[in-house]
């Protein structure tokens, strides 16, 4: 559906040329959910920006189903853009129309008659549950009713692609929840690609079956939700799924293991019959479950005495049961500061 | 004094200055808004980047607005006659209303368009809107209540000016202040020219910035 290659993006500022993208290919494909996460600043809005041409890539290629964006002229990429819609972080609706009108004004553009557009937005607002404040403006709606509308607008051109800056960045908890649970059924009954920037990784859980994590401008790791969660190679990966807990003191002791567990192991007898079978003393430094689209996953951190034997009985008993590990060098985020979490307050 | 003829002549000179200031100001809006918009989409992070035209437009407004209005009156008076057929009169006058108006309007529209947030044009161009539309159905509507309150600004500026026109025979209440108060030392109906003067300027303010908030959908009611 979109394809990257290579793209890098430069601005030119006063104080020289800054790289927002480095060199970033990805490719997603129809249907996907797809998430790009970092940290603020690491590139991603302007990533997503490349993937309509809001931003012209300094270098590399941006594909749209099969089509080559550069070779387009501006009337044909306006076009093209009808089918790339695309959502904020701050909502940006016209401030000056009520909700209906909001959603008629992509319909506008496109020279649908009057009577069709109205009707098809009164649709698309049934669609977001807010069939009853179409009079309103958008002072009058809140944060999460506002995004609705812009979702509703998003979707009048019947866009084969929504991407998604940082949209629930702006709102609470619960909001946050539903606005994704509400992308999550578009995506299904719809069929529309989606494409989710943010820096949360609980969204990516939630919504997400491909994840690619950005780092100063690269994608630094890509696949599969799952596979991420269950596997993370970079630094960066790491700390999203074990952000840094409140400040731990430093217990030195031996090998850390990160042992992963899916919806089937069950969770509790693996410890403790790890702990009867090897002998060995353990030290929990974290423990959690999470829900990747829908699937129960835990991880445990643990850190053994220094024992060179009983880690080996460890991994030796891990691997007889076919339970899934990493061995760290340390556990991320509790030395290391460079990576600020934002559930850390 | 105060005769049924000095009344008359008050009377003549508020309709008189009306229609100067409401024609100049409408006119001045003809040509502003367009400059305006001009100024603002060909600007650096404008949606039609065009950095000779921006700089030749700029430096035109920047002129004519530096001239003061009483200097600009009398220069272009050639320009006047060729215009209007005469130089005297409240309609020979509207021309140079204009000319020293529409730059100042013109940066007036630029200034409240660009106080439309850049989130909701990037918005619209997302959506796949020509410039265009961007002007017409974003950036010209959801600057509305700022471009009242100017449209307020920008009319007692002209009343101002046009005021200024009684010395080379204007017409309206600037002249009857002038003949009668400056040259016949008339203390009392320069006052009452002035009086007259401030009600208006009150009335327009009043009315736009009354109008202006009652459009702005941004405040919650």
């Amino acid at each position: 559906m979109i394809e990257l290659k290579n793209v890098s993006k430069t601005f030119q500022t006063a104080r020289g040329a800054v790289e927002a993208v480095q060199n970033v290919s990805l490719k997603i494909e129809r249907g996907d959910i797809y998430g790009i996460i970092g940290l603020s600043g690491a590139g991603k809005s302007t990533l997503v920006r490349c993937m309509n041409f809001l931003e012209r890539p300094s270098s590399g290629e941006v594909y749209f189903a099969g089509v080559d964006l550069a070779t387009l002229r501006a009337k044909e990429l306006r076009q093209t853009r009808k089918a790339i819609s695309m959502i904020f972080q701050s909502f940006n609706l016209l401030s000056q129309r009520t909700a209906l009108k909001n959603v008629c004004y992509p319909l506008e553009i496109s020279k649908v008659p009057k009577e069709q557009a109205l009707q098809k937005a009164q649709r698309l607002l049934e669609l977001v549950g807010l069939s009853d404040r179409a009079g309103a403006y958008p002072s009058q709606l809140s944060g999460g009713q506002q995004q609705r509308v812009a979702i509703a607008r998003a979707l009048a051109t019947d866009p084969k692609v929504l991407l998604c800056d940082e949209a629930t960045s702006a709102l609470d908890p619960n909001t946050t929840r539903s606005i994704l649970k509400l992308l999550r059924d578009i995506n299904e009954k719809l069929g529309v690609t989606i494409v989710v920037i943010t820096h949360e990784m609980q969204v990516v859980e939630q919504i997400c079956n491909k994840v690619a994590v950005m780092e100063a401008g690269s994608v630094v790791e890509s696949g599969p939700v799952q596979e991420v969660f269950l596997h993370p190679q970079s630094d960066m990966a790491k700390n999203l799924i074990l952000p840094k807990t409140r400040p731990m003191e430093v217990v030195d002791g031996g090998q850390i293991f990160r042992l992963v567990f899916d919806g089937q192991s069950a969770y509790a007898p693996v410890l403790s019959n790890l702990i009867l079978e090897c002998r060995v003393p353990v030290n929990i430094l974290r423990a959690d479950t999470k829900k990747i689209r829908e699937k129960a996953f835990g991880q445990m951190v643990l850190q053994l005495p220094k024992d060179p034997a009983a880690a080996a009985r460890v991994r030796a008993y891990l691997a007889e049961h076919e339970i899934q590990y990493s061995e760290e060098d340390a556990y991320v985020g509790q030395r290391d500061d460079r990576y600020p979490s934002d559930r850390d307050s | 004094m105060w005769d049924s003829g000095m009344i008359d002549t008050l009377l003549t000179g508020i309709l008189e200055t009306l229609y100067m200031v409401v024609v100049s100001t409408a006119a001045s809006y003809v040509i502003g808004i367009p400059v305006g918009v001009i100024l603002y989409i060909t600007d650096e992070n404008g949606i039609c980047r065009n950095k000779p035209l921006n700089k030749i437009l700029g430096a035109v407004v920047n002129l004519l607005r530096s001239v003061p209005f009483i200097v600009l009156l009398v220069a272009i008076i050639p320009f006047t006659r060729a215009i209007a057929g005469t130089t005297i009169g409240s309609t020979a006058t509207i021309v140079p209303l204009v000319v020293a108006a529409a730059p100042f309007v013109a940066r007036m529209v630029e200034s409240s368009l660009k106080e439309v947030d850049g989130g909701v044009i990037e918005a619209a161009a997302s959506m796949g809107s020509s410039p265009f539309q961007i002007v017409c159905k974003v950036l010209l509507p959801e600057a509305k209540p700022s471009l009242i309150v100017g449209s307020a600004i920008a009319i007692t500026t002209i009343l101002g000016y046009s005021a200024m026109a009684g010395f080379t025979g204007g017409g309206g209440l600037g002249s009857i202040a002038i003949n009668y108060g400056y040259y016949r030392y008339e203390d009392d109906v320069m006052l009452v020219t002035v009086l007259i003067l401030v009600v208006i300027v009150q009335i327009f303010q009043e009315v736009g910035m009354r109008v202006a908030f009652k459009t702005d959908k941004r405040i919650r009611r």
